[in-house]
C-alpha cells in the first residue's frame, strides 16, 4: 500500500466500512448459534435472568440427559444420518447416471425428457404431499425411512446440475477414443466420465445430505412413533415438552445442528465454490 | 443447448466388421441410465401431482368414504375466510422477507465481489451458516430471541424504553418474526448467487468506471444492479415459490394452537393450513384443492417471470 507504483486494482480499495458492514453480517449470521448454545449450557433460572447472561454455564450435561430422558434423541440423530446418507449418496449417483445420459449418449426422447425435468424443477412437491401420503399407505411405507429415502433420490435439479458439468468438463473426443478402443458404454461412463466429475457429483451429494438433514414437512406426515423420528421430528417433540425445561428444546436443536455444523467446516468451503462456479446461472 | 448436445456415437451404426458392438443392448441402454430417476419421479413426483387434482373432486376422508363432489372443493375455497386469511399471511411474510433479502444480498454480494478483500472465504463461508442449520433448529431459537418475557431483542428494547413487544401474539409481529428467520436463513445464500454472477462481470467494466470518478454508490447502481438483473429475478421467483412453501417456522412459532399458528390464525400459511386441512381434519378433498390454488400460483409466478424475462432480453 505504500508502494508509489500503481497496484493492480478490481475496482478500488477495499473501504474500512465495508469491513464493518461485513463483520456485521457474519455476527448476524453466527450469533443465534451461539445463542442456542449459550442456552443449552445454563439453567433456565439463569437462561431467563434479565440482562442475559452471554457466556456458556456448565449446564449442558444436565440438559442433554433431559433431552435423552424426552426422545429416543440418540436414535432419531442416526435415523437422520441414515436418511441425510441414502439420498446425498443416492442423489449423487443417478443424477450423474441420468446427467451422462442427458449430455452424452444420443436416444430417442431425449430433449422431451430434458425438458420434463427441467419443467418440474419448479413445481414445489409440497402442493401434493395428501396423495404422497395416500400413496405410502397404498405401500405400507407409512411410519418407515425408506418413505423418506426413495422420494428424496430424485432429484430434477440435480440432473440439469450433473448435466451441466458433464457437458462443460468431459470432452466428446475423450469418449471416443475411449470408444475406438472398445469400452462400453458402462466403461465410458464409470471409467472416465464419473471419475471427471465427482468433485460436482460430491458437491450435489453434499446439498442433498444438508436438505435432507433438515427437511421437516415430509417427515413430519409421514413418521408416526418415536423411534422413527428425525432429529427436527424430535425437536418438535421437545419443544411439545416445553414444560420441562425452557433449555429443552435448544439444547436438542443444539444437538441436532452439531453434526452438520462439523460437516460443513470440514467441506463447507467446497459448497461455497459449487454455488460460485454458476451452474445455478440462469 | 443444440451444440452443446453432440452425440458421442455416429448416427449411423457402424458395420459390425468395425469391432464396436452397437446391439440391442447398447441402443437400449441410454434408457437405463435415466430410467431410476424417472421410475421415481413417475411415482412419488408426477403421479400424486396429478393425483392431487384428481383428490381434490371429492368429498375424500381417509378412514371413511370417498364421494364424488365435482368442484364443490372450490367453491368452498373460495368463500372460506380462512382461506383468504392464509394467503395474506403467505403474501405478507413473503414481502417481509424477500424485499429485505434481496436488497441486503445484494449490497453483500457488491462489497464480496472485491479481489482485495481480505478473509474473503471467512466471511463467504459464515453466509452460508444459517442456510445449513434446520428451519426447525431456526425456529426454536429466534422464537426464544422474540419471547415477550425472557427475549434477549425485547429486553434491548427495554433498554431504549420500549415496552415489551408480544411478538407471537400479534399479527405484525408474528409475520415480522417468521420472515426474519427466513431472511436469516436465505440472506447469504442469495449473496453467494449474486456474487457468482457478479464474478462474472468483467473487471475492466469496474476499473473504467473507477477511472472515469465513479464512487462505490455509481459503481454499484450503474454497473452491479443491472448486470444481476437476470438473476435478481430468478432469486426473485424462487423466493416467492419458496414463500408459498413455508410451513416449519409457523408450526413452531404458534404455540396454543400449532396447526393455525396461534388462535386467531394470525401467522397460518397456505402450506400449513393446506397441512391443518389434510392431516387435522382428515378432510383429504379439500387439503387437495388448497394443494391445486398453490399450483395455479406458482404457474402465475413462472408466467410473471417468463414476461418479464422475455422483455429484458428484447429490451438488450
Amino acid at each position: 500500500m505504500t508502494s508509489t507504483t500503481p497496484q493492480p486494482r478490481r475496482h478500488g480499495r477495499v473501504r474500512w466500512w465495508t469491513y464493518v458492514l461485513l463483520a456485521a453480517a457474519t455476527v448476524a449470521c453466527l450469533f443465534p448459534l451461539y445463542w442456542m448454545f449459550i442456552v443449552s449450557t445454563t439453567d433456565s433460572a439463569t437462561a431467563t435472568e434479565m440482562p442475559p447472561e452471554i457466556v456458556p454455564g456448565d449446564n449442558f450435561v444436565h440438559l442433554a440427559g433431559l433431552v435423552l430422558d424426552t426422545v429416543p434423541f440418540v436414535q432419531s440423530l442416526l435415523n437422520s444420518l441414515f436418511v441425510a446418507t441414502a439420498i446425498g449418496v443416492g442423489q449423487a449417483v443417478l443424477c450423474a447416471l441420468a446427467g451422462f445420459a442427458f449430455a452424452k449418449l444420443n436416444f430417442w426422447g431425449r430433449n422431451t425428457l430434458f425438458l420434463i425435468v427441467l419443467l418440474t424443477m419448479t413445481v414445489p412437491t409440497q402442493l401434493s404431499v395428501i396423495p404422497q401420503y395416500l400413496i405410502m399407505s397404498w405401500l405400507g411405507w407409512v411410519d418407515t425411512l425408506q418413505a423418506l429415502v426413495v422420494p428424496g433420490l430424485a432429484s430434477a435439479f440435480g440432473i440439469f446440475w450433473m448435466r451441466q458439468h458433464i457437458i462443460a468438463t468431459v470432452s466428446d473426443e475423450l469418449l471416443q477414443a475411449a470408444r475406438i478402443d472398445g469400452a462400453s458404454t458402462w466403461q465410458v461412463f464409470w471409467r472416465i466420465a464419473f471419475p471427471i466429475v465427482r468433485p460436482a457429483a460430491f458437491v450435489l451429494g453434499l446439498f442433498g445430505f444438508i436438505t435432507a438433514w433438515n427437511d421437516f414437512l415430509w417427515p413430519f406426515i409421514v413418521l408416526k412413533s418415536p423411534e422413527r423420528y428425525t432429529a427436527q421430528i424430535a425437536i418438535k417433540a421437545l419443544q411439545n415438552s416445553l414444560d420441562v425445561d425452557l433449555g429443552l428444546a435448544m439444547s436438542g436443536s443444539f444437538l441436532a445442528t452439531i453434526p452438520l455444523v462439523v460437516v460443513f467446516i470440514l467441506v463447507g468451503r467446497r459448497m461455497v465454490a459449487g454455488i460460485l462456479d454458476g451452474a445455478f446461472k440462469g | 443447448m443444440v451444440a452443446a448436445l453432440t452425440p458421442v456415437r455416429p448416427a449411423t451404426p457402424p458395420p459390425p466388421a468395425s469391432g464396436i458392438s452397437r446391439g440391442l443392448g447398447e441402443r437400449l441402454s441410454p434408457y437405463a441410465y435415466i430410467a431410476p430417476f424417472f421410475v421415481i419421479f413417475a411415482a412419488f413426483g408426477l403421479f400424486p401431482f396429478a393425483f392431487t387434482f384428481y383428490v381434490a373432486l371429492f368429498d375424500w376422508n381417509p378412514i371413511g368414504d370417498q364421494e364424488f363432489i365435482g368442484l364443490d372443493n372450490f367453491t368452498r375455497m373460495l368463500a372460506d375466510p380462512r382461506f383468504w386469511n392464509a394467503t395474506r399471511n403467505t403474501v405478507s411474510i413473503w414481502a417481509l422477507s424477500t424485499i429485505p433479502q434481496l436488497l441486503l444480498a445484494l449490497l453483500l454480494a457488491h462489497v464480496l465481489n472485491n479481489a482485495r478483500l481480505r478473509f474473503a472465504l471467512f466471511f463467504r463461508m459464515s453466509m452460508l451458516v444459517p442456510y445449513v442449520t434446520s428451519v426447525a433448529a431456526t425456529a426454536i431459537v429466534f422464537v426464544q430471541l422474540f419471547d415477550r418475557d425472557f427475549g434477549l431483542l425485547n429486553w434491548l428494547l427495554g433498554l431504549v424504553g420500549v415496552a415489551p413487544v408480544d411478538f407471537v401474539q400479534s399479527t405484525w409481529g408474528s409475520h415480522l418474526l417468521i420472515a426474519t428467520m427466513v431472511t436469516w436463513r436465505w440472506f447469504g445464500y442469495t449473496t453467494l448467487l449474486y456474487l457468482a454472477s457478479l464474478q462474472a462481470v468483467p473487471r475492466s467494466v469496474y476499473e473504467a468506471a473507477a477511472m472515469d470518478g465513479a464512487g462505490p454508490w455509481q459503481q454499484f447502481r450503474h454497473i452491479t444492479v443491472p448486470s444481476l438483473r437476470p438473476m435478481i429475478i430468478f432469486t426473485v421467483v424462487t423466493s416467492t415459490i419458496g414463500g408459498l412453501q413455508i410451513f416449519t417456522e409457523p408450526l413452531l412459532v404458534g404455540t396454543g394452537g400449532p396447526q393455525s399458528c396461534g388462535v386467531v390464525r394470525q401467522c397460518q400459511t397456505l402450506t400449513l393450513f393446506l397441512y391443518e386441512q389434510g392431516f387435522g381434519q382428515f378432510q383429504f378433498g379439500y387439503g387437495s384443492a388448497v394443494g391445486v390454488a398453490l399450483f395455479v400460483m406458482v404457474v402465475a409466478i413462472a408466467a410473471i417471470n417468463y414476461l418479464l424475462s422475455t422483455r429484458i432480453k428484447a429490451d438488450r
